[in-house]
């Protein structure tokens, strides 16, 4: 599977795993909850971790570990929630991660130049054509406010 | 008035193009019903019981003459020839095809307007005193922190996709003419005891279905960190609102539910981390404060003496002067109210050759702008008085001298159920028939000061809940009712209004409120205004005529 990241369109190496599917090797991500739960487990195998957060888990609960993980995805239920937005700026400015934070589920191509600037680097689209009307709206704008 | 620089334009025009594609995707079906309707609804548009209406930002209430007439441009060529003032100060227009759209945008893009953010659940346009930066009890202009605002919410990445509409609300003046208690964020310019000026901060307040004041989250705030302690409450807010219930979503619910001493522990624990980084510096006030400097008001204008022989020979022109125009900073000057209330027509509504002749008439006699107000009409704010009997004859002509700013008959009107798909009752229709009701001006003038909003539904889009007397259309088994409301205001002492009793019927809601009126006649002592009768003899002796 194709997705955007840091501008580009690139092959997927990550896999997302349901709290109900086997640990593996290899770039994997799993929910809040299952990373406080197995974090031992996660960070002892080949591969990278990453984090899956939905809307409503609160960011404060986990920024002790991002040094431990390489990926935040930001889980969509609805493309009218915006909390992910805060998220993403909070991650970046307040506790300074570095990783990929890719936005996955329900979004629409039209947000992806607002989360690319609340820093947001990676997009993970449903359908996959929407990645270049994606990659175009980017380009929407070249002057922006609140600087 | 602030005039945009090239990156102000450059991104309208590019917000324009961006507008063009989505609705281009929506019309090939690339784009889907809800999807369109979150992306438009950000862009003002909304469809509506006939046609999609456009809501055009005015921001904080200011329009100059070119706006003006590209907006009657656009009420002739894409409209029926007519436009809408809004209790927020924007302008709208009941009848654009979506296809045509994008062309009007483009159209008021190349005037530096534009309807970002009018409505959708994202922070909103912001609006102010119409008679800012001219009033005598100014504590500073708030122009400039309102345009401060405008940049910072422009197209605003993290705060686009709130859980409801966000408002705010900016007052200079020791009146509070902008209603900032009843804002998602009221802000108050005040002077602090070692006679700083910086900001009250209020949040929660808000009308619709859960009418609410709002409370001091901040007693003083420095200008310097305005910017800071508003995306610290939108932060929390939008982190914090609950998304589970539309008519639970309001700041002002999370206010409720968690408490003020809760909310302000949030918002000053946010607050800390990120204001040092986000300072207002001194310069940029400034920059933006010049673009608001007083026009060259002729010294000489106070010398006129024919202003006050007008007054004495014509005592129509008197009445006029003392209904529709306001007392003015500068000596010579007045401020003038244009009155979108005449007797026949739409509270608020007003005509291309309207817009186009007050364009001319802010171009002779107001430095070329003019203002909306919340209460649905227009001010040319810099007249001088020599120049006020020669405007009042040609607003005549105009039907637009109606001397009842201020009374009875100048009443906030939604566009109820006749054009609003939301609405459960008419409302325009039954303005109508008070006036009618009303039709001696002399009446309207002895019952004096009274303020009269009426929605055709619950989301209150008149603010019937802060009018003296409000009128709230209601639905039973697809028969129109309507509940009264009396003791309601927007101003210092915002309160909510009293429920009277049932709802009338829509047969009997004119007869109602003549009643009330009788009543008020009766009861009040000397020039004692409509509220402060209320507020005296409470609402019994009103409820016992009626029912």
């Amino acid at each position: 599977m194709q997705i955007i990241k840091d501008k580009q369109i690139i092959e997927d190496n990550w896999t997302h795993l349901a709290d109900s599917d086997e640990l593996s090797d290899g770039n994997i991500t799993v929910s809040l909850a299952r990373w406080k739960e197995e974090k031992t487990k996660l960070t002892n195998r080949n591969g990278s971790t990453g984090i899956r957060l939905s809307p409503s888990d609160k960011i404060e609960n986990f920024t002790d570990n991002l040094d431990q993980i390489s990926l935040v995805a930001l889980e969509f239920s609805a493309f009218t929630d915006g909390r992910s937005f805060s998220h993403a700026r909070l991650l970046r400015n307040r506790y300074g991660f570095k990783g990929e934070i890719r936005a996955i589920g329900n979004y629409m191509a039209d947000q992806v130049f607002y989360l690319s600037r609340v820093g947001v680097n990676a997009f993970q689209l449903e359908k996959p054509k929407d990645l270049i009307t994606a990659l175009s709206t980017m380009n929407d704008f070249t002057v922006t406010y609140q600087s | 008035m602030y005039q945009y620089n090239n990156d102000d334009q450059t991104l309208l025009n590019e917000r324009v193009t961006q507008f063009r594609g989505q609705t281009d995707r929506y019309l090939k079906g690339e784009l889907d019903e809800d999807e369109f309707r979150t992306l438009r609804l950000m862009n003002g548009l909304y469809i509506q019981t006939h046609a999609p209406m456009l809501r055009v930002a005015g921001p904080y209430g200011l329009i100059s003459s070119k706006q003006l007439r590209m907006l009657a441009h656009v009420a002739r060529k894409y409209d029926k020839n007519y436009a809408h003032i809004t209790t927020r100060q924007n302008i709208q227009f009941n009848w654009p095809e979506l296809k045509n759209v994008p062309d009007i945008l483009a159209n008021l893009a190349s005037v530096q307007m534009h309807a970002i953010q009018t409505s959708g659940n994202c922070l909103r346009n912001t609006t102010t005193d119409h008679l800012a930066g001219i009033s005598i009890d100014e504590i500073e202009d708030p122009r400039p922190y309102c345009e401060i605002i405008r940049q910072w919410t422009i197209l605003h990445p993290e705060f686009s996709y709130l859980p409801r509409k966000f408002k705010i609300a900016v007052s200079g003046s020791e009146q509070d003419r902008a209603a900032t208690q009843l804002h998602d964020i009221g802000l108050h310019l005040i002077k602090n005891d070692t006679g700083e000026i910086g900001f009250r901060v209020l949040v929660g307040g808000g009308l619709g279905r859960t009418p609410i004041i709002g409370k001091i989250i901040r007693p003083f705030l420095e200008k310097k960190h305005l910017l800071s302690y508003l995306e610290a409450i939108v932060r929390v807010y939008n982190l914090n609102g609950r998304r589970d219930n539309k008519y639970k979503a309001r700041i002002k619910i999370l206010v409720k539910e968690s408490g003020i001493e809760q909310m302000t522990k949030w918002v000053e624990t946010e607050w800390q981390q990120i204001k040092d980084n986000m300072e207002l510096s001194d310069d940029r006030i400034t920059s933006i404060k010049d673009h608001f400097t007083s026009p060259a008001y002729d010294k000489n204008a106070s010398n006129d003496s024919s202003f006050e022989s007008n007054k004495t020979q014509n005592p129509a022109f008197a009445t006029w002067v003392k209904h529709n125009t306001a007392s003015h900073k500068t000596p010579g000057y007045q401020a003038v109210y244009v009155s979108l209330k005449a007797p026949n027509t739409p509270p608020g509504d007003i005509t291309e050759t309207q817009l186009d002749a007050i364009a001319d008439l802010a171009d002779q006699h107001s430095f070329g702008e003019v203002r909306t107000t919340h209460r649905q009409n227009i001010v040319l704010a810099d007249v001088k008085k020599a120049d006020l009997f020669d405007l009042w004859q040609k607003l005549s002509n105009l039907s637009l001298a109606t001397a009842n700013i201020g009374t009875v008959t100048d009443m906030i009107c939604c566009p109820g159920l006749e054009f609003c798909a939301l609405a459960n009752a008419s409302s325009i229709s039954i303005s109508k028939e008070i006036n009618k009701a009303l039709d001696d001006i002399d009446y309207i003038h002895d019952i004096g000061d009274l303020k009269i909003n009426m929605s055709g539904c619950m989301n209150g889009c008149a603010h019937q809940s802060v009018g003296h007397i409000g009128i709230l259309g209601v639905d039973k088994k697809g028969v129109e009712w309507y509940q009264i409301t009396l003791g309601g205001s927007s101003e210092n002492e915002a309160a909510i209004g009293q429920r009277l009793g049932p709802a009338v019927a829509k047969d009997k809601i004119t007869k109602a409120i003549t009643t009330i009126l009788d009543v008020y006649i009766k009861q009040r002592f000397d020039d004692e205004i409509f509220l402060d009768t209320v507020h005296r003899v409470g609402v019994t002796p009103f409820k016992t005529a009626i029912y």
